[in-house]
């Protein structure tokens, strides 16, 4: 089965919203800002309910904040 | 270096200090007996009990320490909450953790069945202990860099 790569929009997502910071996003989701620097940087892939609660705090579908790729 | 990285590396410098200088303490008054005799049951008995509190005291006052230390000169104190990513790095250290322990009790065991002296077996369970603990705060560390 191939790999796959879960990436994401955070980081522009941010800017869009009054360039929310990552402390700030971090609070709204609940987790610490570390946490939201992993995912930036693609090195964590969020539980599906932590996915859920940044796409709701940015209002987008998830499929809008995430998406996958085949890892290379 | 985030808080969890910094807290890992004083986690692995006081487990070496800790069993280091209380091995270097008791290990001198090992007693003179045969090789299976109540006294040397007793020695490792005592020796393990008193190393798991001296373990906890020293590690409380460690941890108290670098609280303040890391607060004073970064201002930077322990993060208030824990989250997913944390508990998944948790879990993982602890499993790399568990598999090194037993490990370690697998080969203790196995030295009784080769008929070496029971001082072997309770060292080799004491450097399994140490390097569980070990294998735990270095792949916390290992997590935290990487990201998960």
């Amino acid at each position: 089965m191939d790999k796959l790569f879960i990436g994401n929009h955070i980081r522009k997502l941010r800017f869009e919203h009054s360039e929310m910071t990552q402390e700030q996003l971090a609070e709204k989701v609940g987790v610490t800002r570390q946490t939201i620097v992993a995912m930036e940087k693609g090195k964590y892939s969020p539980s599906l309910e932590l996915a859920f609660r940044i796409a709701m705090t940015f209002q987008k579908p998830l499929e809008a904040v995430f998406f996958v790729e085949k890892a290379t | 270096m985030s808080y969890q990285e910094k807290r890992s590396i004083v986690n692995i410098i006081s487990t070496l200090l800790i069993t280091g200088g209380y091995s270097a303490y008791a290990l001198p008054q090992y007693p003179q007996a045969e090789a299976y005799s109540e006294t040397i049951f007793h020695f490792w008995g005592s020796f393990f009990f008193i190393l798991i509190g001296v373990s906890i005291v020293a590690s409380i006052i460690i941890t108290i320490l670098f609280s303040i230390l890391n607060t004073v000169t970064n201002g930077e104190g322990e993060p208030s909450l824990t989250d997913e990513r944390d508990h998944v790095i948790s879990l993982r250290a602890a499993r790399n953790s568990s598999y090194v322990f037993i490990l370690g009790v697998l080969l203790a065991m196995g030295s009784l069945v080769i008929s070496q002296p029971p001082t072997v077996m309770f060292i080799i369970l004491i450097l399994s202990g140490v390097a569980s603990s070990l294998i735990s705060d270095m792949s916390a560390f290992f997590f935290y860099r990487r990201g998960y």
